[in-house]
């Protein structure tokens, strides 16, 4: 397409040769990979749920979710949050039956890789283990939507509508809250 | 028993307390649950001892009651799985323990009913009848007649088939089992059977009127109040909501939920069903107390149930036949217009049901109803039920799910607001031969808590914000009241001490679904939190916080 333009327009062979390297760089950007691969499972070996650790600190190296940085992904995971009744316990962010999840607290880690674990294995104090019951790239892609929902996600990839009738804001109009390893489970004691 | 007698009625004889001298009730003692989860449960008070059971994890405390200040005599920790508390739609809250023979009984957010030697606070027997993972749990007082223990699940919110179960009080062993939904054996439905309206007679109702194999998780919980009258031998409960919320997934009646069973006490065998709201559309849970009361009714003393349901309609029933004398608003109502009472059944307005896929708005009253599980009180002196209760609506839009064992099985999307006049609560008085409102006293959130009435003429209830009230019975004029530390949202109980001095005890400690909002620490910026409740309590956090302490008043002396 770029070629045919050229040639039929040959006066200003420059600025076309710039539009067209800016048209394949759009077209490029454009194109959506729509299963990106899930990071490796080794990368887990770094989350940890402790801040302390004795001797020198380990360097702290978040896991990349690159479903982080890809709308479509991350719309998956919000239509996968109502499939598996996620928000049965945790509404639209807010919590209910489960703690909220579009606040800064954190108990048990907001690395993708600690969210990611806490799908899988479960939490003690109600929160069910889906391990063997959903896809490993599905909670990949369920853990980018769960960090949107405090604001963690750039603006252009979190959701800006609701597939359902208004009780918040929007992912991408969400403030980010920073993500503070704060509290206890939110057991009986109520000491959260 | 939390509810006083076998009649429900939280009355007490007791009169030292009155409406000239209640203004001079004090603290008597305090004593700390250390629990901060939302505390619904009564006091109860025998053997010169006071027994108090916490929200998960359900530890049961046995306090002296001939001992200044109120001493721990013994603590009984059944020690429930933590996991419990993620299947618990609405807090991790317990209704109550209650006495009988030298024993308490009291059952835990896991499943299990448990007793307890009153005396030593060693457990008897401990019968484990449900399964967290399935979203089961238990949540309600049990009642205890003659030789049975009547328990029941909760869990309307997971697709759980409910039932009620009969346990022998010396073992533990099931005496019988009654679910609130499949086959007619299951039922317990037989040839004793006789409802008193066309729509619930026939054959396996509890399948046929549901689609294929629906009935299997089609809630009907039993988690609410149970009575008992001695001459007919008969115990009577509600059952709560079918499952899902959304209704379009479930076309039908969907027997037996939503709606009231007699049953003998001996053999569970059904006596009569009346379905309060059939096919329900906005989660009218039928589990709300059913009083007995005995009245001069049409000019002839009748046996009668009266019943304040979550549809917005008080029930005056014939207590032996199922039949319904009057079906009054007692709060604002848009989704249905009436009850036909030829036919029995509730009107629905059909511009009030949900529709998938569209937001129907300001449906009244919401889903927790015009009145949820706090109980109501009736004075057989003045013949009035005294009834705290909400003032909300909702909009919805109902939503597909899906039934995943052990999560949610709701579908409707909620967000709850205030009713007419802005407020979310109301406490009135009802004068149940005349069908009429006497008096009522508004609340600025939800009447949460439950009530008590005594002989002295003063009626005992709590709010939202932690004030605990004393009104006259007749007038409902304020006589009395004392901020607490907590919310309340318990059940009082009047009682008298070895001392021979009459005592009101309370616990207060906010939560609930109504108090979700504190207990959970939910996030107010999402409408949607805690079933929708979230979007009509946003302030509550600004009014109260958790709390979980026992408070025992008396006359100042």
């Amino acid at each position: 397409m770029c070629s045919l333009f050229a040639n039929s327009h040959s006066g200003a062979p420059i600025l076309l040769v710039a539009f067209c390297a800016l048209a394949v760089a759009a077209c490029e950007r454009e194109e959506r990979q729509f299963r990106p691969k899930p990071p490796e499972a080794a990368l887990t070996n770094t989350i940890h749920m402790s801040p302390i650790q004795p001797g020198m600190p380990r360097l702290a190296v978040q896991t990349r979710n690159d479903y982080e940085s890809n709308a479509h992904a991350v719309a998956q995971g919000q239509q996968l949050f109502r499939a598996y009744n996620c928000n049965g316990c945790h509404s639209n962010g807010g919590g209910g039956m489960g703690p909220p999840l579009m606040d800064g607290k954190w108990v048990y880690g907001s690395d993708p890789a600690n969210i990611v674990a806490t799908i899988l294995e479960g939490r003690p104090n109600g929160m069910p283990s889906f391990r063997g019951k959903i896809p490993e790239q599905q909670v990949w892609e369920l853990a980018a939507y769960v960090r949107s929902m405090s604001g963690l996600l750039a603006k252009d990839v979190a959701p800006g509508r609701p597939d359902h009738m208004a009780v918040k804001n929007p992912e991408n109009e969400t403030e980010r809250m920073p993500p503070k390893q704060t509290g206890t489970p939110p057991s009986a004691l109520g000491t959260d | 028993m939390p509810g006083k007698n076998y009649a429900g009625h939280r009355f007490s004889g007791l009169d030292q307390i009155n409406v000239d001298n209640a203004k001079n009730l004090q603290v008597a003692w305090t004593f700390s649950v250390g629990v901060l989860r939302g505390q619904e449960a009564a006091p109860i008070v025998a053997d010169n001892t006071m027994f108090v059971v916490t929200p998960y994890p359900n530890i049961l405390y046995a306090i002296d009651l001939t001992k200044p200040g109120g001493p721990l005599k013994w603590k009984f920790e059944p020690q429930p799985a933590a996991a419990a508390q993620g299947v618990a739609c609405c807090d991790t809250v317990n209704r109550g323990a209650v006495y009988a023979g030298g024993k308490v009984f009291f059952n835990t957010l896991d499943d299990q009913a448990i007793a307890v030697d009153a005396n030593t606070g060693r457990e008897v027997w401990r019968a484990k009848l449900g399964d967290i993972s399935q979203g089961e749990t238990m949540t309600m007082a049990p009642l205890v007649v003659k030789d049975k223990v009547l328990v029941g699940n909760s869990g309307g919110e997971m697709g759980v088939r409910g039932w009620i179960t009969a346990l022998d009080a010396s073992t533990g062993k099931i005496a019988w089992r009654a679910y609130s939904t499949g086959p007619d054996a299951d039922v317990l439905i037989g040839d004793q059977f006789h409802p008193f309206y066309e729509q619930d007679r026939g054959t396996d109702l509890g399948v046929k009127s549901w689609p294929p194999e629906a009935w299997k998780i089609g809630g009907g919980t039993v988690w609410g109040w149970v009575t008992y009258d001695p001459a007919a031998n008969l115990v009577y409960y509600g059952t709560a909501n079918p499952g899902p919320w959304n209704p379009d997934q479930r076309p039908g009646d969907n027997k037996w939920t939503s709606g009231i069973f007699a049953r003998d006490l001996d053999t569970g065998q059904a006596r009569w069903f009346y379905q309060w709201s059939p096919h329900d559309l906005h989660d009218y849970d039928g589990v709300n107390e059913s009083v007995l009361v005995d009245l001069d009714y049409g000019g002839k003393a009748r046996k009668l149930l009266v019943h304040p349901d979550r549809n917005g309609y008080l029930y005056l029933m014939d207590r032996g036949t199922g039949e319904v004398l009057y079906a009054k608003p007692f709060a604002p109502i848009t989704t249905s217009t009436g009850v036909d009472l030829e036919t029995g059944r509730l009107q629905y307005n059909p511009a009030a049901k949900p529709i998938p896929g569209q937001v129907v708005r300001n449906g009244c009253p919401a889903s927790p109803g015009a009145k949820d599980w706090q109980p109501s009180a009736f004075s057989p002196k003045t013949k009035f039920l005294y009834i705290p209760h909400n003032n909300l609506c909702q909009d919805v839009e109902a939503t597909q799910t899906s039934y995943i064992a052990g999560t949610p099985y709701v579908g409707m999307d909620v967000r709850m607001n205030a009713g007419p006049g802005g407020h979310r609560g109301k406490f009135s008085a009802w004068d149940v031969a005349k069908g009429e409102e006497v008096w009522g006293i508004d609340e600025d959130f939800p009447a949460w808590s439950g009530a008590a009435v005594t002989a002295g003429g003063v009626v005992f209830y709590g709010t939202m914000e932690g004030w605990f009230k004393a009104v006259n019975a007749e007038t409902g004029k304020e006589l009395w009241k004392f901020k607490t530390g907590s919310g309340i949202i318990g059940q009082p109980t009047v009682y008298r001490g070895p001392d021979g001095n009459e005592y009101v005890a309370i616990l207060s400690g906010v939560g609930g679904w109504s108090g979700a909002i504190v207990a959970g620490g939910l996030d107010p910026r999402d409408g949607s939190a805690a079933l929708g409740f979230v979007n009509a309590m946003r302030d509550l956090p600004d009014k109260t916080a958790r709390g979980g302490t026992l408070y025992v008043f008396a006359l100042r002396q």
